[in-house]
């Protein structure tokens, strides 16, 4: 048997906008369900926070399927955010996480900017409360009152929503916004929905793609289209995450935590986009590989920041700006 | 290489391992795979699975493939040791069917709801399609222990794509096979030989692993004899583990009340009265519209 690794000096705490979280790693909206499944593999209470699947005002079905194809380093999802409505959610699912301790980040969505406020109020308010370390709010979703549209495209749709959650969301509970990379300026986004009054970036959400049957020559989805995570998408997140962390440090834009996501599989993955500025981490689609993943990148990366001479990750959170010369 | 346990939680009823590979053998179109698989194999059940990594922690196929358990041996000569068998379909399992033993590979299990043994011993007819008949045999073995006569039915398009008809003749009161081209047993479908067997030995229950219009088409005919099918199904699954909500399916519960549910975490194994079969067709499933919190109807 090998010798257990040395326990670390480093501090791995995190400042997520006023709330302290012992370590930095979570869980990615929609690739834990909401909680209980992951719990028989590692303790989730463990996590930094743990972040729940998005859920709307009502309960939804989701789509038919196929919902999922495999892509190279990757997958394609079109789930339709499936939940059982804010009620239930909160009876049952906050209601587990508040009695195992989990430090909660809700997930929520909507059809429209004020079924997004609706959602945090059902949530802010409901006697589980203590256990919300954030809420983070899923703009990735279609406006039905712009012809589908996902609001996180659109600045005008971000800011809304971001406003009417502002009102529900008491103070000292960071807001963060969910960021769809699907934009031709992530940074002009970024700055919408600091102005409206995100405390926090959650970065980055799928991209849209496409697979298409060979065999049957049709879209491989139901739904055709599909959000794709992985991996693969992995150099996106890593730039989105670049971008807007340069922006902040050039004063372009205001500063704000920002949660890093998008195919994290390794300490090493968590390293980059720590480096390129994220100071929490999210893992989704590799859990699906290795359900551990969100505990085990975690050990990683604390060992590969020791391992480079550093005591607090947060010294680490966007040193790559410091060292690299245009 | 030896097996090493990744996670394995008090109460959790799933482990997750670094299987070592036993043995891999072909067996007509497919591979038989023995893993030893410490803390699986003692809490497994009949109609459970199992999910298996691609690859190591780099493999750029990231997505688990689900397997029901052929069969376990908590107390083999190598250790606790799980058997499951594998088509080679895609690049995928085929990766799997290459295993050497010795090899490491990455099980959970055990996964999903068994079959429900009845507390009767009434005769049970176990239906195989293909390769699905993997866990009947185990599964017969339990339904004899319980006084239960068994009759076992393999249906496969060809001759080498049935699976298991030796170890049925050993485990069951009775076995019919049939193939769709006639190359074994009599030519047709399971469906064809299942009235008159169910009639001949007064079944009380089916039992069912296989396609879907197989699972489909027992689950109608168990209806017409007024007697309850326990499907296994095969939907298209991510992890295995209930993260990920892609292998829902339509089921109704007890009150009528059709929801899309996880096929891993409330199946595998459904009542067949209960599966909204209607609501698959060429190879999609859509969300039947009076399930809840199905898309309202625009016009």
């Amino acid at each position: 048997m090998t010798a257990a690794t040395p326990p670390s000096s480093v501090d791995m705490s995190v400042d997520l906008a006023g709330v302290r979280l012992p370590n930095p790693m979570m869980t990615a909206s929609g690739c834990a369900a909401n909680g209980r499944e992951m719990h028989r593999f590692i303790d989730v209470a463990q996590l930094g926070a743990f972040v729940t699947k998005s859920v709307k005002a009502q309960p939804v079905s989701g789509r038919g399927t196929p919902r999922m194809a495999e892509t190279p380093s990757g997958m394609l999802n079109s789930i339709g955010l499936q939940g059982p409505g804010v009620q239930a959610f909160v009876e049952e699912d906050l209601a587990w996480l508040h009695s195992i301790g989990a430090r909660v980040v809700v997930s929520i969505a909507g059809s429209t900017a004020s079924e997004f406020a609706n959602v945090a109020r059902a949530v802010v308010r409901s006697r589980y409360a203590s256990a919300v370390a954030a809420i983070e709010v899923n703009i990735s979703c279609p406006n039905v009152a712009n012809r589908g549209l996902v609001f996180a495209c659109d600045p005008a749709s971000s800011h809304k929503v971001m406003t009417l959650v502002r009102e529900e969301v008491p103070r000292g509970l960071p807001m963060l916004a969910k960021l769809s990379p699907d934009v031709t300026d992530i940074v002009e986004i970024a700055d919408t929905v600091l102005k409206a009054g995100a405390h926090g970036l959650t970065m980055i959400n799928t991209t849209l793609g496409v697979a298409i049957d060979v065999d049957r020559l049709r879209p491989h989805l139901i739904a055709a289209t599909g959000g794709l995570s992985g991996p693969a998408i992995r150099p996106m997140a890593v730039r989105a995450v670049w971008q807007v962390a340069g922006a902040m440090r050039a004063g372009r834009i205001k500063t704000a935590p920002i949660v890093g996501a998008g195919g994290v599989r390794t300490g090493r993955d968590a390293l980059e986009l720590v480096a390129a500025g994220a100071s929490a981490i999210q893992v989704g689609t590799a859990a699906f590989n290795d359900p551990t993943a969100p505990e085990r990148v975690g050990r990683e990366l604390e060992q590969l920041i020791a391992e480079r001479g550093f005591t607090r990750l947060s010294d680490v959170t966007g040193i790559a700006h410091e060292r690299f010369t245009p | 290489m030896s097996a090493r346990t990744i996670a394995a939680r008090e109460g959790a009823g799933v482990v997750q391992v670094d299987a070592e590979v036993l043995g891999n053998s072909a067996v007509g179109a497919y591979r038989h795979l023995t893993l030893v698989t410490p803390g699986l194999a003692e809490i497994a059940r009949p109609g459970q699975f199992v999910a298996l990594a691609v690859g190591d922690g780099t493999s750029s196929m990231l997505l688990r493939r689900s397997f029901s358990i052929h069969r376990v041996s908590p107390a083999g000569t190598y250790g606790a040791t799980t058997e499951i068998v594998v088509a080679a379909a895609g690049p995928g399992t085929q990766e799997l069917t290459r295993l050497e033993a010795g090899a490491s590979v990455s099980v959970i299990g055990p996964l999903g709801k068994g079959f429900p043994l009845p507390s009767q011993p009434v005769p049970c007819i176990l239906v195989g399609g293909g390769y699905g008949s993997a866990p009947l045999f185990w599964l017969a073995e339990q339904l004899r222990e319980r006084g239960c006569p068994v009759e076992i039915v393999l249906g496969a398009a060809t001759a080498d794509r049935l699976f298991g008809v030796v170890e049925a003749r050993r485990v069951a009161d009775g076995v019919t096979v049939t193939t769709d081209d006639g190359s074994a047993g009599t030519q047709g479908w399971v469906s064809d030989v299942l009235p008159d067997l169910i009639a001949r030995t007064g079944a009380g229950v089916l039992y069912g692993c296989g396609p879907m219009g197989m699972l489909r088409s027992m689950s109608a005919i168990a209806s017409d004899h007024g007697i309850v099918a326990q499907v296994a199904v095969e939907e298209a699954m991510a992890c295995g583990v209930g993260i990920c909500m892609t292998c829902v399916m339509p089921v109704a519960d007890q009150h009528g009340t059709t929801k899309m549910v996880r096929s891993c975490l409330e199946g595998p194994v459904f009542r067949g009265d209960r599966v909204r079969w209607e609501a698959f067709d060429d190879g999609l499933c859509r969300v039947p519209a009076d399930a809840v919190g199905a898309p309202k109807e625009v016009r």
